[in-house]
């Protein structure tokens, strides 16, 4: 058994965000972290290579100094990482993306008996669907929103965490789970596995890589390939201070009801 | 020539940065004003390998060397000097000695426990009579015709007393011999004789327990000698010689702490419409306080560069633990002085910082011992 994390380098948002004169972000004046509901797919996969000794691997798509937060999750004590990382790839939207990152876990290949686990979605772009499209890419079925997952031998129960209430579901492994922060507490890194991170393996997978993959379409990928073009990017206006009426009685009511009809909310 | 930290020492500090804020900042104003030691913290650093940080993986420890030990202690005292406290004394006042001076059975019993498991280590020197003056040891071991020993006498001010499970301690073997007749021991706290006495209420490190120590025919077999008989004061002396690296880190942590709590509220407080980083005044107290925190910092790095790398570092860490401890006190104030009177109320941390910030110019050596260490470096004993 394997699992294979999917995680991506993000913009640190809690610092300074800056914005390209072509309305992209730009990334490489920002500070970076992982993305937070990365790091619990992350924790999922250690909490399954404790249970059940399984292999575990990082994948990312990113530029070079992606390798930073490879090793970093490598010394959270995942075993092995793969960069992808191509000038063909960058500029990829999400269509394109899961397509690269589906064919590189294709390239490492997929047994009856394993996992892939993404974060829910990426706090960038917030859209949740590279995980649910690497799915449909590789076929398997997929799981997202996991507040709890629970694996015995092939057979996988999640438990999702909805708007309005719970859904467990039962699945096969080989199959694809994406992880919300409640699934649990991501840990640190630790000293011992910090001083061994440099000596695991990482690969690097490029466009001669995957370009012949069967999951590659080569007018499909990158900046040229991708059907969304973002055209501006900017840090919304904070929203006005809210106002709180207090008391349980008619008389808030009708002074709440009033205030509604007035913005025309009822 | 190279100031920067290697890759692995860069990703400690920033484990031990993320460390602190979530785990050691939220419960530090608690433990301090419960005088709470704090166990679930101490748990927590043991499973991320901090409680054994340098020493080698074979034996349970991180593989990591004594410059990530003292980043690890540095960052957990920005927030709390107790936290620092205890990586210190237990890695390098118990650990250590058994590390650098222990039979490999001895090793395998007792240090192993220490860094990879629930149990936490202390060192006993310090007695009524003996402070400073650590040769003039009260406590005798009578060894016995069997080779065990029989220990009488007790010891003060012992931080981790009581929590403690394995202590390292020191007696008089043959007082005829002055220094050379003391010896060291290693006591486990169920060893019949051995009791905690008085534990004592700090002004600072209130989170660290410190308490006596009595040894009333307190037996131990021949196996607990750590070192040959008459060793204890030259193993005593390295052992301190490493803490002062330690006590330096926890010190330069408090003082950054206190630091990065000042430049905060300076850019934050505004005063006559103005922030206080406006102020020439206080900008110029900003710049002397960085340059000293700076300076300590290089100082602390160099004591363990040097012991990393086999080098002398008697006087480098003695010079590290004065340098750093005098500025902990002087940041902390000047830091509590730019916060005014938020600064003396307990809602923030300032007063707290500054209370455990003096401790480090106290034990291990007060400042007045380091300065008689580094002279008598320079103009020979």
């Amino acid at each position: 058994m394997k699992v294979i994390v999917c995680v991506k380098q993000v913009p640190d948002t809690s610092g300074k965000v800056a914005v390209k004169p072509d309305g992209t972000l730009d990334r490489a004046s920002m500070a970076t972290i992982i993305n937070p509901d990365d790091k619990n797919a992350i924790e999922a996969a250690l909490a399954l290579k404790d249970q059940t000794g399984c292999e575990t691997i990082v994948v990312t798509m990113g530029p070079p100094p992606a390798e930073g937060m490879l090793r970093e999750i490598m010394a959270m004590g995942i075993d092995e990482s793969v960069l992808i990382s191509g000038r063909e790839f960058g500029g990829s939207d999400t269509f394109a993306t899961s397509q690269i990152i589906a064919a590189a876990i294709n390239t490492i290949g997929i047994e009856d008996d394993d996992i892939v686990l993404c974060g829910r979605q990426a706090i960038d772009g917030d859209t949740a669907q590279v995980g649910p499209q690497i799915a449909e890419k590789l076929g398997l079925p997929q799981i997202t929103y996991a507040a709890d997952i629970k694996v015995e031998g092939r057979e996988v129960t999640v438990k999702r965490m909805l708007e309005d209430g719970y859904m467990t579901i039962k699945t096969q492994t080989p199959c694809l789970i994406t992880a919300i922060k409640e699934l649990n507490t991501p840990r640190y890194m630790s000293v011992g596995g910090i001083f061994e991170t440099y000596s695991k393996p990482m690969q690097v997978f490029d466009f001669n890589t995957l370009k012949d993959d069967p999951l590659i379409e080569l007018d499909t990928i990158g900046l040229k390939g991708s059907p969304t073009n973002i055209f501006a990017s900017f840090t919304p206006p904070q929203k006005g201070q809210g106002e709180m009426l207090e008391g349980a009685d008619q008389k808030t009511v009708d002074v709440l009801v009033d205030k509604l009809l007035a913005k025309h909310i009822i | 020539m190279d100031f920067r930290l290697t890759r692995e020492q860069a990703l400690v500090q920033k484990m031990c940065r993320e460390f602190a804020v979530n785990e050691v900042e939220p419960i530090a104003a608690e433990i301090d004003e419960q005088e709470r030691y704090p166990h679930e913290t101490v748990e927590k650093m043991r499973r991320y390998g901090l409680m054994g940080i340098q020493f080698p993986k074979e034996l349970g420890g991180s593989g990591g060397d004594t410059i990530c030990y003292s980043i690890a202690i540095e960052e957990a005292s920005r927030f709390c000097g107790t936290t620092g406290c205890i990586i210190s004394s237990h890695a390098t006042l118990c650990a250590w000695p058994i590390f650098k001076y222990g039979t490999p059975e001895q090793k395998e019993k007792w240090l192993r426990p220490l860094i990879s498991s629930t149990k936490t280590g202390a060192f006993g020197l310090t007695e009524p009579n003996a402070g400073t003056d650590a040769a003039g040891q009260q406590t005798i071991a009578v060894k016995q015709e069997d080779g065990s020993y029989i220990i009488n006498g007790s010891k003060v001010f012992i931080t981790g007393g009581g929590v403690a499970s394995t202590y390292v301690i020191f007696a008089m073997t043959d007082k005829s011999k002055g220094t050379r007749g003391i010896s060291a021991f290693i006591v486990d706290k169920d060893d019949p004789g051995f009791s905690i006495g008085k534990i004592e209420h700090k002004m600072g490190i209130r989170g660290s327990q410190t308490s006596e120590l009595v040894f009333e025919d307190l037996h131990l077999p021949a196996d607990r000698l750590l070192g040959k008989e008459g060793q204890g004061f030259k193993i005593a002396m390295t052992t301190l010689d490493g803490g002062r690296i330690g006590i330096a880190s926890q010190a330069l942590g408090i003082a950054q702490g206190a630091m990065d709590q000042a430049v905060a509220y300076m850019k934050e407080r505004v005063q006559f419409g103005r922030t206080l980083s406006k102020f020439q005044g206080l900008q110029w107290m900003i710049a002397d306080m960085e340059t000293k925190i700076e300076a300590a910092r290089l100082l602390v790095r160099r004591a363990a560069f040097n012991k990393d790398n086999g080098l002398p570092y008697n006087k480098e860490a003695a010079m590290a633990k004065l340098y750093a401890a005098e500025t902990a006190m002087d940041v902390t104030t000047k830091a509590l002085q730019i916060f005014g009177g938020y600064g003396y109320i307990r809602e923030y941390p300032m007063e707290r910082m500054m209370r455990d910030a003096k401790i480090t110019e106290i034990y291990e050596g007060t400042s007045q011992v380091q300065r008689m260490v580094i002279a008598n470096n320079v103009l020979g004993k």
